[in-house]
């Protein structure tokens, strides 16, 4: 029944082309009626199946000859992830509502690009799971160009080009993992079996573990995000940052690290001190929380600053799944969920609440706008989602990133000290764009904007109490997906990793 | 042993008040006054029947409700309160209603205001009553948020910058918290205060700590002393401890009263809290090692905001001060009490002095602060803002019952024997004089400048030539003087019958003492 979440979004994205011209209602609802069935599914087999244990979910020969199977199946870590891809789809669509150029079509991308998403998640074989990465790219690409701001056929090439050139490298991997492992299956279970020699290993680690970060924002390939970002309109924003960057992280760890354990082993030598593969991404991963953080610190752009932000925090889930220990990893999942949430939160307020009404996202610009009196709901989302975002406790953030910390504090105690600076930094860019963004007080109070801002709309409130509630409900019972998550990390799946240098 | 789970619910009545008064936000602003103040009295009539409830004859934790939370992190929901946390509640019960009066007069986004009040209110309960340090801090951090909102949105001129100062101060003392505990954690796998209490007494805790976390260039007493800083900090902020204070004055001072009242009368307690509940018990020892650092710190505390106020032309600026000199008192009490362990009887006795004035400190301060800062915002109401020492003069003459009881309330800040502050720092003086002779010696200098002070608003404000400008300041009202009795009526009645808070917080205190071996 969870193979249903693809093709409900499929035929939702079909359906729009089908209907009426003009019908933009119409098509909002079907759109919203598309997602909410999706996450109902996913959410019932959730309740359903609270183990975390691989599940097949679907299985037909696909290319019998090569032995590529047509295979879907969910674990805790899948799980988890598409309750996200859930959320953030129903709160995407609340936030779109006021798209009116051209919203068939925007819908159907819309839903294309979350069905691919759905099924990259449920892949179990490589090459559906390759196909259905690939199939990501092209609705993103359409959704920045189209209904974009700022710069946006710049964004949107610079990020097509980027997820082009990652997933060359992922390609490569897999074929090349494919063939040496006799080319007979390319099921991940069976791959992660394989006794690739310890030399392929170390080659193809690094090539398909970089070919997924590259989507999941790690510097220095990170480029692409900030700007895609603030050229996407809210929704693909929302996606992006929330669901499409954590499709990285999720094959990173799904593919790259099960695949290839013995490639995160040492080398017999060091360079600059980092003696494995393993080293290397965590020193890039910190670098990446600081510099993010940093670089946030000083945008002029509100968007920008969500933007870089995104970066850092996923800094914090690459740098999570190089601990390699458990509480480490299940907080590296449990952050994947927590930014996905916090993320599309974040985007919601900058891109639909306050730029669709004031047009510009200039913070010195925002500030005489007086905007905490003007739309104080926007003002009060921010303060909520800044809290969370920069990890206070009681919200999704703070577990997530605990558990990070304490799972590098064994492995890398220095890169704990700079993540946790990475996380003062946090605070204090939140704590400006705050500020600029909605609490300037303007030193002549400045004539109310004419004509004055529409009030918050209802579709709006809705999307933004969804995720500050699911936050919350994380911050408050991590345990919920912690439940799942654990064991599949404990399943036979992790076996070659938890082999190696698991503590 | 009640099963009911009293002490969650106690924290869940002003959440729920604060989402009504969200939902109330276009009603009419009495409605939501109203609505506000009766959330706030549900809360102290449940602390009340908390109170009847309460065992005084066992210094234990009582009421404790113990659920897995998040088994991960060893993480529990952890709750409960012996005569500490009782006396805490029953405070913080009493000052949020008085500055729910106290703000009466605020027009602007009256819901919000005060459902950020109510949310302040259950950090405060939450904070009293969580054992173990995850929702505990969960509490600790969350009352900045309506602190902060409060002073930033509806403070004085300088609010902007008193605001993000508060904030900075406490962000800062917080992170040092964070860390300490974090450190520990890695190191024994315990949040719960009660279990990591139990360690250090066995002289576990820091062994553990330095073993798991292998920083073994680092000595045993360093770490333990790392540690130690890393969480006194959190706490010394709060409270505020000199030559952490400096955010205070402005923001007592920016604050609108009303919120100056809950900052003094109950948040500041959170930081002795700390150190009653926390800091005393699993560090005791590290604090015995520093001590006389850390009561040079407490008379310089005392002694120079005593000064402070003394220089102040701003009667809140003044109370501020005056504020943190009170605490002072509280922290001498506390030091004192590492200063020996051991089992002199005569010495014990002492101890149990000192801590029993401490307690007693703590709630009679909350009580004379929040009401003079209620005096200060009837003053402010009357003059249209003004509260310059030397704005007024003469007021007796017009306004003889607001006199009359304001300077019951300024001579109960003063310590007159008979009201209800006289008491505390006469335990605390006379436990900590055997103890520490020295430092208590020096911090005498601090209650004769209150004296000086105090005598000195008497005379500028309210004796004598009548500044012509006030003379038509109406006095106190029926209904201020009938919701003014009950809290000046306490301060007698504590002051002649002290009876009634110590019978409650004796046994804890001796529990408390008895505890502390290292």
């Amino acid at each position: 029944m969870l193979a249903w979440t693809i093709y409900i979004s499929f035929l939702g994205a079909a359906a729009q082309l089908l209907l009426p011209r003009g019908s933009v209602a119409l098509a909002r609802i079907l759109a919203l009626l598309t997602a909410l069935v999706g996450f109902g599914i996913t959410l019932t087999y959730f309740l359903l199946h609270r183990t975390g244990e691989m599940l097949t979910v679907a299985r037909v020969p696909w290319i019998p000859p090569l032995g590529i199977e047509y295979r879907l199946a969910a674990d805790g870590i899948s799980l988890t992830l598409l309750l996200l891809t859930g959320i953030i789809a129903i709160t995407g669509i609340l936030f779109s509502w006021n798209i009116a150029d051209r919203a068939k079509e925007f819908f159907a991308f819309y839903l294309l690009l979350i069905g691919a998403v759905y099924g990259v998640f449920l892949s179990y074989d490589l090459l559906l799971l390759f196909v259905f990465y690939e199939l990501v790219i092209v609705p993103k690409y359409f959704l920045i160009a189209i209904w974009g701001s700022t710069r946006r056929e710049y964004g949107a090439m610079k990020l097509a080009l980027y997820s082009f050139a990652g997933s060359a490298m992922v390609f490569i991997g897999l074929i090349a993992a494919y063939v040496a492992a006799g080319a007979k299956t390319a099921s991940l279970g069976d791959l992660a079996q394989f006794p690739f020699s310890l030399h392929f290993q170390m080659l193809a680690f690094p090539m398909v573990f970089a070919g997924f970060a590259v989507l999941a924002g790690m510097w220095p390939l990170h480029t692409w995000a900030p700007t895609g970002h603030v050229a996407a309109p809210t929704a693909a924003s929302m996606l992006l940052a929330g669901v499409v960057m954590k499709l990285g992280a999720y094959g990173c760890l799904r593919v790259a690290m099960t695949l290839f354990p013995l490639g995160l082993g040492p080398w017999s030598f060091h360079v600059m001190g980092l003696g494995s593969w393993r080293d290397v991404f965590a020193l890039l991963a910190v670098i990446g929380i600081v510099y993010g953080a940093l670089v946030a610190l000083v945008q002029k752009d509100f968007k920008f600053v969500i933007g870089y932000s995104s970066v850092s925090h996923m800094g914090f889930i690459l740098l999570g799944l190089m601990t390699l220990n458990q509480i480490g990893i299940s907080g590296a999942v449990l952050q994947m969920f927590s930014h996905g949430i916090l993320a599309g939160l974040l985007f919601a307020v900058v891109g639909r609440m306050v730029y669709a009404r004031t047009h510009t996202r200039d913070l010195a610009a925002l500030g005489p706008m007086n905007l905490n009196k003007v739309i104080p709901f926007a003002a009060v989302t921010f303060v909520i989602a800044g809290m969370a975002s920069m990890g206070l406790p009681g919200f999704s953030g703070f577990v997530a990133e605990l558990m990070i910390l304490i799972g590098v504090w064994r492995a890398y105690p220095l890169f704990a000290v700079c993540a946790g600076f990475g996380l003062i930094v946090g605070v204090v860019y939140i704590w400006r764009a705050l500020q600029k963004a909605f609490f300037a007080e303007a030193e002549v109070e400045s004539a109310p904007p004419n004509p004055p801002l529409p009030p918050i709309s209802y579709p709006e409130r809705i999307g933004a109490m969804i995720l500050m509630g699911a936050s919350v409900l994380i911050g408050l019972y991590p345990q919920a997906l912690l439940n799942v998550i654990v064991p599949a990390l404990n399943s036979p799946l992790f076996e070659g990793l938890r082999k190696g240098s698991w503590q | 042993m009640i099963a009911f789970p009293w002490l969650t619910l106690l924290t869940i009545v002003p959440v729920a008040g604060a989402l009504i008064l969200l939902a109330l936000s276009g009603q009419n602003k009495n409605a939501v006054r109203w609505t506000a103040l009766a959330f706030s009295l549900a809360a102290f009539v449940l602390t009340l029947i908390l109170w009847r409830h309460f065992d005084s004859s066992s210094g234990s934790l009582q009421f404790q409700e113990r659920h897995a939370w998040i088994s991960y992190l060893s993480v529990e929901y952890h709750v409960g309160i012996d005569g500490l946390g009782l006396l805490m509640l029953l405070l913080s019960s009493i000052v949020v209603p008085i500055a729910i009066v106290a703000s009466w007069q605020i027009q602007q986004r009256v819901a919000l205001y005060y459902s950020l009040v109510l949310i302040l209110q259950a950090c405060l309960f939450g904070t009293f009553t969580a054992l173990n340090f995850f929702h505990w801090f969960i509490y600790w951090e969350l009352s900045l948020v309506p602190a902060f909102f409060l002073i930033r949105l509806w403070g004085g001129p300088r609010r902007t910058r008193a605001a993000t100062q508060f904030l900075v101060y406490m962000m800062v003392g917080s992170i040092a918290l964070l860390l300490a505990f974090l450190a520990i954690f890695l190191a024994v796998k315990q949040f719960d205060f009660i279990d990591l209490a139990a360690l250090a007494q066995n002289g576990q805790l820091i062994p553990d700590v330095v073993d798991k976390l292998a920083w073994h260039r680092f000595a045993p007493e360093h770490m333990a002393l790392v540690l130690f800083i890393g969480a006194f900090l959190g706490f010394a902020v709060k409270v505020p401890l000199f030559p952490f204070h400096t955010w205070l004055p402005s923001a007592y001072c920016e604050a609108p009263t009303g919120t100056t009242i809950l900052l003094t009368g109950a948040m500041s307690k959170m930081g002795v809290y700390g150190f009653l509940r926390i800091l005393l018990p699993i560090f005791g020892a590290q604090m015995q090692v520093v001590l006389t650092p850390l009561l040079w710190l407490a008379v310089a505390t005392i002694v120079l905001s005593a000064y402070a106020a003394l220089a102040q032309k701003d009667l809140k600026r003044i109370f501020a001060y005056s504020s943190i000199n009170h605490l002072g008192y509280c922290l001498l009490g506390i030091f004192v009490i590492v200063k020996f362990t051991g089992g002199d009887a005569a010495l014990t006795a002492e101890k149990y002095a000192a801590m029993n004035g401490v307690f007693l400190q703590m709630f009679n301060h909350g009580l004379t602060a929040a009401t003079l800062f209620w005096f200060v915002a009837m003053l402010e109401k009357r003059s249209g803002g003004l509260r310059g020492l030397d704005d007024f003069g003469g007021l007796r003459k017009v306004a003889p019952v607001f006199t009359g009881l304001m300077g019951i309330a300024l001579f109960s800040s003063l310590g007159l024997p008979g009201l209800n502050g006289f008491i505390g720092e006469f335990l605390i003086f006379k436990g900590s004089f055997p103890l520490v002779t020295w430092a208590t010696s020096l911090a005498v200098i601090g209650l004769l400048v209150t004296a000086i002070l105090v005598l000195g608003i008497l005379q500028r404000v309210f004796s004598g030539p009548l500044n012509e400008r006030w003379i038509r300041l109406p006095d106190l009202t029926a209904g201020e003087r009938i919701v003014l009795a009950p809290t000046i009526g306490m301060m007698f009645a504590l002051g002649l019958y002290p009876q009634l808070l110590l019978g409650t917080i004796n046994n804890t205190v001796i529990q408390m003492v008895q505890h502390l071996k290292f």
